[in-house]
């Protein structure tokens, strides 16, 4: 049906009544999808405070093994590929296609160094035989009260959490290229741009996540 | 609701505060202050998260039923933390009874 006949916009699905609606729903569905990505996270969160109280020394060890400075550039890294992800929002509330695919290019570069860091973090790890399970024998001396098992405990846990973030973050580049090549191709509008929206939401959960899977892995070791 | 539009400054300044707040949190992790590193730690990034989800997010600027939604699922994770925590946390403040072990007929040690 035509716009003309149909007497709404194109981009207006006809089982919604307005634009308000639309983008309301749309919104609130990816609320609702990050809510159980929290109780996800949530899970791994409480087991990791589990184990960390059981084994105290052996985490606190294990997170001094970690480079701060790799985490600390990482999180710096994160925080501005989520300025260049609602700068990219901004542009198209205001109707800039080139902003808008600029700003998106930009944001998915530093998501890449940030995986690109990552990695050459988990290299690090596998040079020192810190893998968990593959490649497991720490040349370090182990101070009192730490155990080859318990340090490894620490990072099955680091390995996971960061891996299952980086997950994330990987999904979220291929959400980007898709909503490049739609934005280049001039799909969105000032109007219409809720899929852009809905991906910044989720990009700044995975933010988010890193947030406190830096402080609680690479900073509460006790490095003084 | 989402066509608010929140100006280019604001997003920097929060960038800026968010930078601010990562070097503050890391500049701590060095300097000894007990069982407080963890507390002060987890504030500041639950600012951080703050920052994030108000401005980034746009929740200041969403729906009340968008903002009741995110309201349970804290709620739901408190929950989550607090019972699991509370038990494990707990489990040595009561000793065990001492008659506990005659009761219950040990393994026998495997033999070599």
């Amino acid at each position: 049906m035509s716009e003309a006949a149909s007497g709404h916009p194109r981009y207006l699905q006809h089982h919604f009544a307005d634009m308000d609606q639309q983008n309301e729903s749309g919104t609130f569905g990816m609320w609702v999808f990050l809510l159980t990505e929290i109780m996800f996270f949530g899970g791994i969160f409480a087991a990791y405070a589990i184990y960390r109280s059981m084994y105290l020394p052996a985490f606190e060890f294990g997170s001094r093994l970690l480079d701060i400075k790799l985490g600390a550039t990482n999180t710096a890294v994160l925080i501005g590929s989520s300025l260049t992800m609602v700068l990219a929002v901004h542009a198209a509330q205001t109707g800039r296609r080139k902003a808008l695919v600029f700003y998106l290019l930009l944001t998915m570069a530093l998501g890449t160094a940030f995986l690109g860091i990552k990695s050459y973090e988990y290299f690090h790890k596998w040079e020192n035989f810190l893998v968990p399970g593959l490649r497991f024998a720490p040349t370090v001396a182990l101070p009192a009260g730490v155990t080859v098992q318990n340090l490894q405990l620490f990072f099955c846990f680091y390995f996971f959490m960061t891996a299952l973030h980086a997950l994330h973050m990987i999904i979220g580049l291929g959400i980007m290229t898709v909503l490049t090549v739609m934005a280049s191709r001039g799909r969105f509008s000032p109007e219409y741009y809720v899929p852009i929206e809905v991906s910044g939401l989720y990009w700044h959960f995975v933010d988010i996540v890193w947030i406190f899977l830096f402080p609680l892995l690479y900073l509460i070791g006790g490095r003084y | 609701m989402s066509q608010h539009i929140v100006s280019v400054r604001s997003y920097v300044m929060v960038f800026l505060a968010l930078i601010g707040l990562t070097a503050l949190t890391v500049g701590v992790a060095f300097v000894n202050l007990g069982a407080m590193n963890t507390v002060v730690a987890l504030v500041i990034a639950t600012i951080k998260m703050l920052l994030v989800m108000l401005i980034f997010m746009h929740v200041k600027y969403s729906s009340r039923l968008t903002k009741l939604a995110i309201l349970a699922a804290f709620f739901w994770l408190a929950l989550l933390l607090t019972f699991t925590l509370s038990d494990y946390f707990t489990r040595h403040w009561t000793p065990t009874p001492t008659d506990w072990g005659s009761s219950i007929s040990a393994p026998a040690p495997r033999e070599k």
